[in-house]
Parts: C-alpha cells; sequence; structure tokens
C-alpha cells in the first residue's frame, strides 16, 4: 500500500487511506447531520472545507431534508448512503469502498458514480468491489475474484473483447417456455432477462442449433454486443456448476 | 373472482410529522409476482411492515391473506413469509439451527417439520451446506437460506424485501427461477428490488415516489408509458462529453449511462442508428457502436423517479 506493507506501515499508511467497510457502522443514534460532524472532526476537516463536501453529498445523496433524521430512523439505502458520504468527506490517497451501492438506487447509483470519477480525475485511487457488473464496466481496470482465486484482471474493453461466447437477443415466442427449453442445451451458458425478452450467451459457434431448438416456440435469435455481465456469467458459471 | 391476497386501501403511515406510506391503495392476486420499486426512502419497506401485520397503519387498511392488519395481525403473522432487509440469520448457528429456530417460532415441530426442515435444504439446494456455521456462508447462500426460513410453514404470501441485495449475478438467477417456481405453485409474491432486470419478471410493478403510489402496471405497460422514445444503446469511447452536448439537440428525449455506455432515448422521426452515430463522432466520442435496444425497467424508473433536487440546501 502506497510502497510500504500496510500491516507494518502504521499512521503513515492509516493516514492516506480511506475504508468504507461493507457493514457500516455509524452512530444509529446520532443524527444525520451529527454523523456527518462526528467524521469531519475524526478526519480533522477544516470548516469551509467540510461546508463544501456535505453540501455536495447531501445533494448526491438526496438527505439533505433529513438532516435532523437518527441514522436508525433512515431506509436502508439512506443508511447507505450516509455512511458512504461520511467516508468522502475525507480525501485520501487511496479509497477502499467495499460494496458501497448495495441497496442505493439507480438514480442515486449513477450520482456516485460521477462523484468517483471526478475524485479520481483529481488523483484519487479508488479500489471498490460490487455486484453490480454495470458498475465492474465502469472501472477502469476489474478483476474477477472466485472462491479466492482470480479469473481474470484487466481493462473491461480488453476482456470483453477477449470474451470468447456469444451473445443474443431472443425475439418472439413466450418467455417462460423459451427460458425453459433453454436451459435443457448445454451451449447455452447464461440466460437474464433483457426488457421483456431473454439475453443469452452460447458458445463460440453453436448459435445455429440454438435457435433451431427455439423455431417451434417461434423464437429467434438476434446478435448483440456483449457486456461485462455475460462474461461474468459464463466465466462464473462451470465452478457453480461444479 | 376469488379475494385478492393483498389488499390495500389509502394505507398510510406517519412517523411524527412525516408521511413516510401516503394515501397507498392496491391489490395484488393470489399467485402474482408483485414488484414494489422506488428510490431509498419512497416508503417501501414500511409499506412491506405494515402488509406483515409488525407496524400499524396510521390510516387506511389492508387486509392480508383473507386477514385485517389492524385486528388480526397475529394471523396475518402466521399466513405470511418475511424475508427482511435486515439481516435475520443467527450467524453464529449452523444452518440447520437456524431452520430449527425459524420453524419453533412457526410453531412447527415433530417428524412433520423434520421432513418439512429436510424438503426446504433440498428446494433451496443447501444440503451440502446442513452443518456450515451460517456466518461463515457468502451472502447468496445466506440468502437462500434466509428464503428457506421464510417459507417452511408453506405461507400463502410471501413478502421479500430486497432479497437479492448484494447478491452476484449467478446466484440471483438461481434465486428467482425459485421464486418463480413458488409463485406457480400458487404463493403471491411482493417483492422489492433495486436492480431493476430483475424486476422484469414481475407480472405488475408499483412505483413509489415520496410514499406515494404513482403509477402501477405491467412492464410492458409501464414502457409504453414513461419510454415513449426509441432506445439506444451505445458504446464508445469518450461518450460522456460527447453525449452531454446532445442533451440539448432536438428529438433527444433523455441520456442515461448504462455501464459504460449509455442509453439514449430519441424520437423515432428524428434519429436513426447512422445519425446518432454521426452526432456522436462528430462531438468527439471515438469507436462509436449504436445498437437498437429494447426499452428497460431502468429506463422507466429513471423518467419517474430521477427528479430535480430539493431547493435549497443547508449545511449540517
Ligand atoms: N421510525 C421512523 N422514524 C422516522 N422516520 C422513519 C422511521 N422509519 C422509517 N422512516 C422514514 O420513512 C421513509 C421511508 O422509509 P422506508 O424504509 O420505507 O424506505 P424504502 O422505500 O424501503 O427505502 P430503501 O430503498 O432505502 O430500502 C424514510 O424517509 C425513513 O427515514
Ligand atoms: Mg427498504
Amino acid at each position: 500500500m502506497l510502497g510500504r506493507d500496510p500491516a507494518q506501515g502504521g499512521p503513515a499508511v492509516r493516514e492516506s487511506l480511506g475504508l468504507m467497510p461493507q457493514q457500516a457502522s455509524l452512530y444509529p443514534d446520532l443524527s444525520v447531520a451529527e454523523n456527518l460532524r462526528f467524521f469531519a472532526r475524526l478526519y480533522c476537516l477544516p470548516r469551509a472545507l467540510f461546508r463544501e463536501r456535505s453540501l455536495r453529498l447531501l445533494d448526491i445523496t438526496r438527505l439533505g431534508p433529513f438532516l435532523d433524521r437518527r441514522a436508525d430512523a433512515l431506509s436502508g439505502g439512506m443508511y447507505k448512503k450516509l455512511a458512504l458520504a461520511c467516508a468522502l468527506l475525507h480525501r485520501p490517497e487511496v479509497l477502499l469502498l467495499d460494496e458501497p451501492t448495495n441497496g442505493v438506487d439507480p438514480v442515486s447509483r449513477r450520482e456516485l458514480w460521477a462523484l468517483l470519477y471526478e475524485l479520481v480525475h483529481d488523483g484519487m485511487t479508488v479500489l471498490l468491489s460490487t455486484p453490480y457488473m454495470d458498475e465492474a464496466e465502469r472501472c477502469h481496470r476489474v478483476g474477477l475474484i472466485h472462491h479466492g482465486r482470480l479469473l481474470l484482471d484487466g481493462e473491461p474493453r480488453a476482456l470483453l473483447a477477449k470474451f470468447e461466447d456469444e451473445t443474443y437477443e431472443v425475439e418472439g415466442g413466450e418467455r417462460d417456455r423459451v427460458d425453459e427449453r433453454l436451459s435443457s442445451l448445454s451451449d447455452v451458458h447464461a440466460a437474464s432477462p433483457a426488457g421483456s425478452t431473454l439475453r443469452i450467451t452460447v458458445a463460440r459457434g453453436s448459435a445455429g442449433t440454438v435457435a433451431t431448438a427455439l423455431t417451434p416456440l417461434h423464437a429467434s435469435l438476434r446478435p448483440v454486443v456483449p457486456n461485462f455481465e455475460d462474461l461474468f456469467l459464463a466465466r462464473v458459471r462451470p465452478e457453480a456448476a461444479a | 373472482m376469488s379475494e385478492p391476497s393483498i389488499e390495500a386501501v389509502h394505507l398510510s403511515r406517519r412517523f411524527g410529522s412525516f408521511l413516510a406510506v401516503d394515501d397507498v391503495s392496491f391489490s395484488v392476486a393470489r399467485g402474482e409476482i408483485f414488484g414494489y420499486l422506488g428510490a431509498n426512502g419512497a416508503g417501501k419497506s414500511t409499506t412491506i411492515r405494515m402488509l406483515c401485520g409488525l407496524l400499524a397503519p396510521t390510516a387506511g387498511e389492508a387486509r392480508v391473506a383473507g386477514f385485517d392488519v389492524k385486528s388480526a395481525p397475529e394471523s396475518v403473522k402466521s399466513s405470511i413469509g418475511y424475508m427482511s432487509q435486515k439481516f435475520s440469520l443467527y450467524l453464529d448457528l449452523p444452518v440447520r439451527d437456524n431452520i430449527d429456530f425459524f420453524g419453533g417460532a412457526y410453531g412447527l415441530s415433530g417428524p412433520d417439520f423434520a421432513a418439512r426442515a429436510d424438503e426446504v435444504l433440498r428446494l433451496c439446494d443447501l444440503e451440502a451446506e446442513r452443518y456450515a456455521t451460517t456466518g461463515s456462508l457468502p451472502g447468496g447462500i445466506r440468502q437462500r437460506l434466509a428464503l428457506g426460513c421464510a417459507i417452511l410453514h408453506r405461507p400463502a404470501v410471501l413478502f421479500l424485501d430486497e432479497p437479492t441485495a448484494g447478491v452476484d449475478p449467478v446466484s440471483r438467477r438461481h434465486f428467482w427461477r425459485f421464486i418463480r417456481a413458488l409463485a406457480r405453485e400458487g404463493t403471491t409474491i411482493f417483492v422489492t428490488t433495486h436492480y431493476l432486470d430483475e424486476a422484469e419478471y414481475c407480472g405488475r410493478i408499483g412505483l413509489m415516489v415520496d410514499g406515494r403510489l404513482v403509477a402501477l402496471d405491467t412492464p410492458a405497460a409501464l414502457k409504453r408509458r414513461y419510454v415513449p422514445g426509441r432506445v439506444l444503446a451505445v458504446r464508445g469511447r469518450n461518450l460522456a462529453s460527447a453525449a452531454a452536448s446532445l442533451r440539448s439537440r432536438s428529438g433527444i428525449i433523455a441520456v442515461e449511462p448504462f455501464g459504460a455506455g449509455l442509453h439514449l432515448q430519441v424520437a423515432a422521426a428524428d434519429w436513426d442508428l447512422a445519425s446518432i452515430t454521426h452526432a456522436l463522432t462528430n462531438a468527439g466520442a471515438q469507436a462509436v457502436e449504436v445498437e437498437a435496444g429494447e426499452p428497460t425497467l431502468e429506463d422507466v424508473f429513471l423518467a419517474v423517479v430521477a427528479r430535480p433536487r430539493d431547493g435549497e440546501a443547508h449545511a449540517p
């Protein structure tokens, strides 16, 4: 970590490091405003900076109208966003975020990502874990870890360019029947809902066989550009089935 | 017509002067998968807690599985399964002991219960984890256990409050396969989620904004109503700034980041794949690929829920 062993680095490493653990620990009996002020003091944040940053964070998290509400009376996602706001008050060189957006709604997730990009643009290094593959795709680099082993490491676009499966959207047919038929075909590596239809990844070269199997159901295949979730599903599947 | 499984009539809940759920009415039929969506703090969990007989409404009424939540909360509780947003399992107990604990809470015991416990372990694919300490299991497996505990007593109605939060894509698919099977067998499912791809499996969806139910319909009808334009999925480099310059052009209805790319919602009369590619390239984007996309529920959510910011902000 910053050239030092984090276990030995002591205060020098800790000072340049920010952490948001998965199980955030705010003070349940303090209000939104009190929690923010508490963390600002912990980071020795000057008043003007605190004002500027907290206004921005309250805007993004939409917690502004709830300054006086106790943390234990917040909804699940509001609590998570308050924890994130507290962690982001401080601008460390390296920020570690362990699943920061679980339970956060799609609107706030977009705004938080815009802020993360700004922080990175200003020179911060961010390492985050996420179960959302749309977020994985937004990282400069991703590592895919499964059962403790790093299966992939690289730039999302580069990893996708090397992806060996093909991705299709199913057109027509009745979704549940199509889904059932597909689940019996070993060339189909993953099926996901996409709009009202299904999106599937299949072994390269097997689309013809799959399409034939779907013809009696009045469904056909349309090729689409693979995304990171397709890649995840195809890579993690063999181990999951074992 | 049989009685609906869930019926809420002018249901409201106030906390002090704050109205968390504001005059909500809907009904859900037996065997339906009903999705309840909304931004953080919209009032989803509060509604669920009222429907489960855990929190008294401050106004209005609700009947669940034939019982009134105000006058017969105990009957409601024994007819429903509830997976709460907060974790309810005992992490230091083995899987099997958690099952026994929840079975006991529902008053189940004896050989019938032992057989049911085995059946649930098999259904939820937890047989190999029977003796594992719950806290040592990954999130996706714990979530399956929480679901197993909620269905031990074969409830007619199942309330799932963000059952897949933090769960990886593979486990989420397993989970939903199971939920759909339960619904086919007649269990009514009331579910909240912030993963809008899986909400596509709901028969109907209610959308909450600031405590009010602002829309309720099938996914297809919601898309027709709230995503009137054509959706184009765009990938490429330097997209964000190029897309920002498109925002003000006529016929551009919405520009939203989706993963590393964008969804553009455009008026079909003004734009096609080629003209969008051209416009983005002119605005500085590179390696632009545009595909016709189907509108998703996430497009609907952004159209309904994304709202202007609340006026003046005050520093804490
Ligand atoms: N005991 C309470 N006292 C005061 N306000 C409360 C209390 N319980 C809930 N609220 C408020 O009610 C609103 C709705 O909360 P609820 O938990 O229902 O939201 P939600 O839609 O489930 O959100 P999320 O997506 O974040 O889970 C929030 O503003 C919350 O802070
Ligand atoms: Mg909630």
